[in-house]
């Protein structure tokens, strides 16, 4: 047999692996861009600030890199919070945020870049955990848990982040915030402590998602730029600002640059998710399950 | 009736599962002057949109002056002299009074008649509309200096400037004195005895009546009145949507 | 002033710049010089787009490889003269900015400029993959070491400068022509408001697809002589981070609203980077433009120019 049908089955495993993981790096882009209206292109850049703090942590203290993670969130919820409230008083409230904003993002990510290229260079950094050699192992299909775990936990964070914002009335009020600000005013919720609190949150589960990265591959500082198209290619797929929207566009994602790096080489990863983006962008800006 | 200038058939338009437009009828003559009022969410601004292009119908078909332009986009239609005056102005903050009705004479006047309009008499044109307005000895301000009448003066000075055949004015007096009403409602009576055929948008009772030849009521989206306005606003149907 | 005489005025104001140059007899200088009028030449083309029409574009570095790699393909393909190179270079990358905005200029800004951001990766991961222009080893050059014409002979280095000195002409000239015109016109109303440019009769896709052609048929051009100047061209050389950040920079720090600000921004950040590399390392300098960026969006929100001419109208009575 020519096809190797063993070679595709465990691409396509390792793909929605891998797409889980991705769940965990785009969510926070779909509440930012998707429901605040907020185009934050230096959101990969603190996923990659998350990775590099689990290092340290793990390196310094031996602490579980995910365990780090969960530990930072509230820390980059501060963060947010912070940034969002600069970028609301530069621009937002300027109505600049079209041109200054997001060369301010693009300058907050230049910046977290370059700086760690500074302070640790560009040499490879990864973590030590006991689940990240292993795999468990069906007949021929290989489960590595580096990879099974973040896309475990990414689901049970996406979970919680749908059930805060459907089921309560702070989350309800994210979710209505660039909507609907008639409805948000009858709520009389303040809407700029509604947005901060939103990107707060949205860029805590990039504390979790930096953790995952440095699980599943070595981490530098320019990854993060792979990962730029990667999180808009998802969150477009999957309709902005849609959580359920995000799961199939990360799943998708995920299989296919699986598929592709497992037939045409690694190298070609970056370009999938690119094409992705364009193709969304040309025949359906409103992602697969918009209207 | 003579052929109309803007005929609106069967024109529907939802957003998701929200019916905004269903099957509105609509023909203006040219020369006319027609009044459209609703209460909020009717659909008013909705059916401005799709007839001047910055939302597409999604079913039925809009001629203006004899010629299909769905599809068209809005600069196509404002060239071909479908002009509209924004609810909220949207002046260009960065040009002068001057320069914001220098862009539609550039782009819309110049397109429909070739290149033969000389700097001088785009000047002159130009000049020509902020008098008419009241707006000449602001010509060089920045639109953020100009109060809030002026900057509806401004508004409907660029769309004037566009020198449509049909202009469309969406709700040019909301938040004016009584004074500045009356002006606007003479330079639009003006206007339309220069031979402009104007659809008023409008909330404010006394000026619709006394502007309109003809009313048409819109109640979400639909269309449940079309004619001599003291009949209209005598309509059963139409006093049960305004008042319960 | 009129524009034939401002572009004799921009020809004489570089004549003498080539001019005193030569006079100080320094190779280094014009090294340097070279660096700092190609980003004269990307700032710019990106405030064409950027500062006139309010779209930002983040991929100026893919725009300057493509022509940097066109320049690759044709040395090994069929060697061109340089002149040549950048003419194609142009019709390359602006063919590519032209795709991009068909692509996704029907929709919000947003969307141009994060398609921009990834457009830099893939290219770069296309070109990696390509062997015929090197891939991931990179490609050689091999330059003479000067050029002789007309029975003149110059160092090859001072025939790049001189390119590069036309190319900012060209780009000047164009910027400069452009605000003037009534494309400048159409411009400015795609950056205030697009749907009431629309109603204006301003035919803004069109508009936003010629800017998008022309900003990076410009950035193309400028990456055209820059395998010859490096004599090694590597993909994460021609793909650098230091054209996408300074090109936003620059015009952002000297003011977005006309010629003059990319301009100032560029010389200043540019002679700046050229003398902070040679003190200080490479990343420090990098990571001052960002931070330089990130305080004047935030401070000075109209830039260098900006402020000054705010200033002096502060002081008329």
């Amino acid at each position: 047999m020519d096809f190797p049908l063993e070679l595709l089955i465990n691409a396509v495993i390792a793909g929605v692996l891998l797409g889980g993981f991705y769940i965990a790096v785009t969510v926070g882009i779909s509440i930012a861009f998707g429901m605040l209206d907020i185009v934050n292109i230096a959101h990969p850049a603190f996923i990659i600030l998350g990775s590099y703090i689990a290092y340290i942590v793990n390196a310094q203290t031996g602490l579980d890199p995910i365990l780090a993670g969960v530990l930072m969130m509230p820390v980059f919820y501060v963060l947010g919070a912070a940034v969002y409230q600069v970028y609301y008083l530069s621009f937002e409230r300027r109505g600049q945020e079209a041109l200054r904003g997001l060369a301010f993002f693009f300058g907050i990510l230049f910046i977290t870049e370059v700086g760690l290229v500074l302070v640790f260079g560009v040499d490879y950094r990864y973590v030590e955990a006991s689940y990240v050699g292993p795999a468990l192992h069906f007949a021929f299909i290989d489960l590595p848990y580096r990879l099974l775990i973040p896309c475990i936990l990414s689901l049970v964070m996406l979970g919680v982040l749908d059930l805060f914002l459907s089921r309560t009335f702070l989350g309800r009020a994210i979710k209505a915030v660039s909507q609907d600000q008639g409805a948000l005013a009858l709520m009389a919720a303040n809407p700029i402590r509604i947005k901060r609190i939103a990107f707060g949150i949205s860029i805590a589960t990039t504390a979790l998602a930096g953790a995952f990265l440095i699980i599943i591959q070595p981490v530098e500082p320019s990854v993060g730029r792979e990962y730029i198209g990667r999180v808009f290619a998802i969150a477009v797929l999957g309709g902005l600002g849609s959580l359920p929207g995000t799961v199939i566009g990360a799943m998708l994602l995920g299989i296919v640059e699986s598929i592709t790096a497992t037939f045409y080489g690694p190298s070609w990863a970056p370009a999938v998710a690119f094409g992705f983006l364009l193709l969304t962008l040309a025949f359906r800006p409103s992602g697969l399950l918009g209207r | 009736m003579a052929e109309p200038l803007l005929q609106v058939d069967q024109v529907g338009k939802r957003f998701g599962g929200f019916v905004a437009l269903d099957g509105i009828n609509l023909a203006v003559a040219p020369g006319e002057r027609l009044g459209l009022i609703g209460p909020n969410g009717s659909g008013k601004s909705t059916l401005v949109n799709c007839i001047c292009g910055a939302l597409h119908n999604e079913s039925g078909s809009v001629r203006f002056d004899g010629q299909a332009i769905d599809g068209m986009a809005a600069h196509q239609r404002t060239i071909l002299g479908l002009a509209r005056s924004f609810q909220l102005p949207r002046p260009f903050h960065s040009l002068s009074v001057a320069e914001n009705l220098h862009v539609p004479l550039l782009y819309a006047v110049r397109a429909r008649f070739g290149s033969h309009l000389s700097a001088r008499e785009i000047n002159d044109h130009c000049i020509e509309y902020l008098r008419l307005v009241g707006l000449d000895a602001k010509a060089h301000k920045r639109p953020r200096d100009l109060t809030q009448v002026e900057m509806r003066k401004l508004e409907l000075a660029r769309a004037i400037a566009a020198e449509p055949k049909l202009l469309i004015a969406d709700e040019s007096m909301a938040g004016l004195s009584h004074s500045e009403v009356e002006d606007i409602l003479k330079l639009l009576v003006r206007l339309n005895e220069r031979g402009i055929t104007i659809i008023l948008i409008e909330h404010i009772m006394s000026a619709v009546m006394s502007f309109s030849q003809r009313l048409v009521v819109l109640v979400s989206g639909k269309k449940i009145a079309d004619g001599d306005p003291a009949e209209v606003v005598r309509n059963p149907e139409v006093e049960k949507a305004y008042l319960g | 002033m009129r524009s034939w005489l401002f572009t004799l005025v921009c020809i004489a104001v570089g004549a003498i710049t080539y001019a005193v140059m030569r006079g100080v007899h320094s190779e280094y200088l014009f090294v340097a010089g070279y660096v700092v009028l190609e980003f004269v030449v990307l700032a710019t083309a990106w405030n064409i787009l950027g500062g006139y029409c309010g779209y930002v574009n983040f991929g100026s570095a893919a725009f300057f490889a493509l022509g940097a790699y066109t320049t690759i393909f044709f040395h090994k393909a069929y060697p061109l003269p340089i002149p040549l190179l950048i003419a194609l270079s142009a019709v390359v990358s602006g063919i590519a900015g032209l795709g991009m905005g068909y692509l996704t200029l029907r929709l919000r800004g947003a969307f141009f400029s994060i398609a921009t951001l990834a457009l830099a990766v893939v290219l770069q991961t296309l070109v990696v993959n390509w062997d015929y222009v090197g891939g991931s080893r990179g490609a050689y050059v091999i330059r003479p070491q000067a050029l002789s014409a007309f029975g003149l002979t110059i160092p090859y280095v001072e025939y790049l400068f001189l390119l590069m000195l036309a190319l900012v002409v060209i780009a000047i000239t164009t910027a400069r022509l452009i605000e003037r015109s009534r494309l400048g016109f159409g411009f400015a109303t795609i950056r205030d408001d697009e749907l009431a440019a629309e109603a204006s009769g301003v035919p803004t896709l069109r508009l936003k697809l010629i800017a998008t052609t022309l900003s990076g048929a410009l950035m193309g051009m400028a990456g055209a002589p820059f395998p010859y100047y490096i004599g090694y061209l590597q993909p994460a050389s021609a793909f650098g981070l230091e054209y996408a950040v300074n090109s936003i920079a620059m015009p952002m720090i000297g003011g977005t609203g006309s010629w003059i600000g990319p301009l100032v921004g560029a010389l200043l950040l540019g002679t700046i980077q050229q003398v902070a590399t040679v003190t200080i390392s490479s990343a420090v300098n990098l990571l001052i433009v960002g931070l330089l960026l990130v305080a004047f969006v935030i401070i000075a929100p109209n830039g260098l120019v900006g402020f000054v001419t705010q200033r002096l109208r502060a002081r008329e009575p």
